[in-house]
Formats: structure tokens, C-alpha cells, sequence
């Protein structure tokens, strides 16, 4: 993370230089097929997921490991959170939601290590999960109910005059689900690194000014906060964004209001 | 060439105004976690039930203050 100083604005470092992706072998320009660093931090967070659940699961004892408690304590959240939200007929779809909570999750936890890379900080990566949910939800809706999936729109208990205009608010606000879906993954991870790194950058002032006797040991103490709030967040957001994906579901399979 | 200072300047006057955004959405999001609060410190016994409510509910609130966030952020950086 140390970078060449830039003079503009007295930063050591520019807070959302860490966002840059580049290609991990090589220079040039970045295709489809070029190996970055985010596809290397991806491939770490399926590795730990693998290597959690498969070291979790290889024991299963009657009185549990420790490995094996959190491997069990995981499932039987997110399974409860499925069943909770969608009814016992969302439970068909608990893989998937299992299997977007913990790519999420593990990589926000990954990224939090300093120096590495938060791959769901880019709203590439973001979005791609985002509008896949929303494809497959629409899908699934219009498969399960056909055309009485856009009853959806069409509010039944609201007076006949204003059931137009809610179903155009209603049409809205459906297409920008993707969009808000995956911004506010993207944008919490990268707002809580940038504010990070903004602070890192303070710390070394006292090299360079007076002033940085009184500014260093505070940025150093709000690093240590803030760190913890991010730790907090990176475990809200992927709850959030999983919660959201059953709440769609839920949409899908009882379109009735 | 004023006219390219005048851009200059207002880009960050607008990520300023932006960020205006980010406050307001902080206001929305400690109403729903007070309400939250002053429900389940009434009825306790019903307030486990609720925390995902609660979760979507400060999603909903805290999505609006990321966007304007985001408009800040693009305004800096891609205009």
C-alpha cells in the first residue's frame, strides 16, 4: 500500500488507490481472461469457504468441534433466515442463498486483511450478483405463476383510480432493485476501506509536521474503531444482501398481496 | 477557458452538496433504529422476531445515502 507520495492534498498515499485492479502477472491492458488481483481474492474466499465446510464437515460428531460448531451454527442461520422469510417452499432455494451469503461474507472478511484486495468493493463484481439475483427471481415468477405474475403491480386493495399510477411506482421500483441491490453492497465495502485508508494516511504526519504530534495518536485510535465497525459491517451487508435475495424470492413465489 | 475553471470548481461543490445526501440517510437510519428500540424495549418477547424487518428497514434507509455517496465519489473522480 505504500505508494509513490502524491503532493496533492499532503496525503502519503491516495485512499482509493487500493480499489486499482492489476493484472498479477505481467503488465498491459486487462481482458476478460487477464488473472488480477480480484480474481486471486475471489479464488481465496471460495478456497476458505470450501475449506471451512470441509473441515467443519469431516468429523460430525455428536458433541461438535469447534470447527464443526461454526460450519453448523452458519447453515442453520442461514437456513433459518430462508425458511423465516420465504415460507417452508423458499427452502428449495437454500443453496443458492447459502452459497451467495458465504461468497459475500468471506470475501468482506478477506478484504478486511490489510493489504489485500476487497473484491465486492467493485460494483462489477457486485452487480453481476445483483442483476443474476434479479433475472433469476423475474424468471422464476413469471415460471411459477405465468401472467398472474404481474398481479404483482396490480394492487387489488388500493381504489381502482389510483391502481395506475401505484403500478407504475410499483414497475420502478422493481427494475431499480438490481441497481440499489448491488450499490449498497459495493458502496458500504469501498465508502469503510476509503474512510480507512483516509485515516491511515493521517498517521504518518507526525513525520512530516508539528502538527502531527496531536494528529497521529488519534488516527491511530480511530484506525482500531473504525476497523471494528468494518468488521461489523462486512457481516451486516452480506446478512442484508441475503435477506434482500429472500425477500425477492419471497416475491416471486407469493406474488398475491 | 473560465469555463473550465467554473466546471472545475463546481464538480466539488456538487460532491459537497452530494454529501449532504449521506446526512440525511444517517437521520433515517437512526429513526428506524430508535423506533426499533423504543417497540422492543415494550414488548421484548416480540422484538426477536423482528430483526430482519429491522435489517430491511435500515437497508431501505441506508441505500439512499450510499447512492448519494456514489454521486460524490463519480463527480471527484469520473467527471
Amino acid at each position: 500500500m505504500a505508494g509513490e507520495a502524491q503532493s496533492e492534498g499532503g496525503l502519503s498515499f491516495h485512499p482509493l488507490q487500493q480499489f486499482e485492479v492489476h493484472p498479477l502477472f505481467g503488465e498491459g491492458p486487462i481482458h476478460w481472461y487477464t488473472i488480477t488481483n480480484a480474481t486471486l481474492w475471489l479464488l481465496i474466499a471460495a478456497l476458505a469457504v470450501i475449506g471451512v465446510f470441509a473441515w467443519g464437515s469431516s468429523g460430525r460428531k455428536i458433541i461438535p468441534s469447534r470447527m464443526q460448531s461454526v460450519g453448523e451454527l452458519g447453515y442453520d442461520f442461514v437456513h433459518n433466515m430462508v425458511v423465516d422469510v420465504t415460507g417452508e417452499d423458499g427452502a428449495k432455494y437454500f443453496p443458492m442463498i447459502m452459497t451467495l451469503f458465504l461468497t459475500i461474507a468471506f470475501s468482506n472478511m478477506l478484504g478486511l486483511l490489510p493489504g489485500s484486495f476487497a473484491p465486492t468493493s467493485h460494483v462489477a463484481v457486485t452487480a453481476i450478483l445483483g442483476f443474476g439475483v434479479f433475472l433469476f427471481v423475474t424468471l422464476l415468477g413469471f415460471y411459477k405463476h405465468g401472467l398472474h405474475f404481474l398481479g404483482l403491480f396490480w394492487m387489488t386493495d388500493s381504489p381502482l383510480v389510483l391502481r395506475p399510477i401505484i403500478a407504475i411506482i410499483e414497475l420502478i421500483s422493481y427494475f431499480v432493485r438490481p441497481v440499489s441491490h448491488s450499490i449498497r453492497l459495493a458502496g458500504n465495502i469501498m465508502a469503510g476501506h476509503a474512510v480507512m485508508k483516509v485515516f491511515a494516511a493521517f498517521a504518518p504526519m507526525i513525520l512530516f509536521s508539528g502538527i502531527g504530534i496531536l494528529v497521529t495518536p488519534v488516527s491511530v485510535l480511530a484506525i482500531a474503531a473504525i476497523y471494528a465497525l468494518e468488521v461489523l459491517v462486512a457481516f451486516i451487508q452480506a446478512y442484508v444482501f441475503t435477506i434482500l435475495t429472500c425477500v425477492y424470492l419471497k416475491d416471486a413465489l407469493h406474488p398475491g398481496h | 477557458m473560465e469555463l473550465a475553471a467554473a466546471a472545475a470548481m463546481g464538480k466539488f461543490i456538487g460532491a459537497g452538496l452530494a454529501a449532504i445526501g449521506s446526512g440525511a440517510s444517517a437521520i433515517g437510519v437512526g429513526n428506524v433504529a430508535g423506533n426499533f428500540l423504543a417497540g422492543a424495549l415494550r414488548n421484548p418477547s416480540a422484538a426477536g422476531s423482528q430483526t430482519a424487518t429491522l435489517f430491511i428497514g435500515l437497508a431501505f434507509a441506508e441505500a439512499l445515502g450510499i447512492f448519494s455517496f456514489l454521486v460524490a465519489l463519480l463527480l471527484m473522480f469520473a467527471v
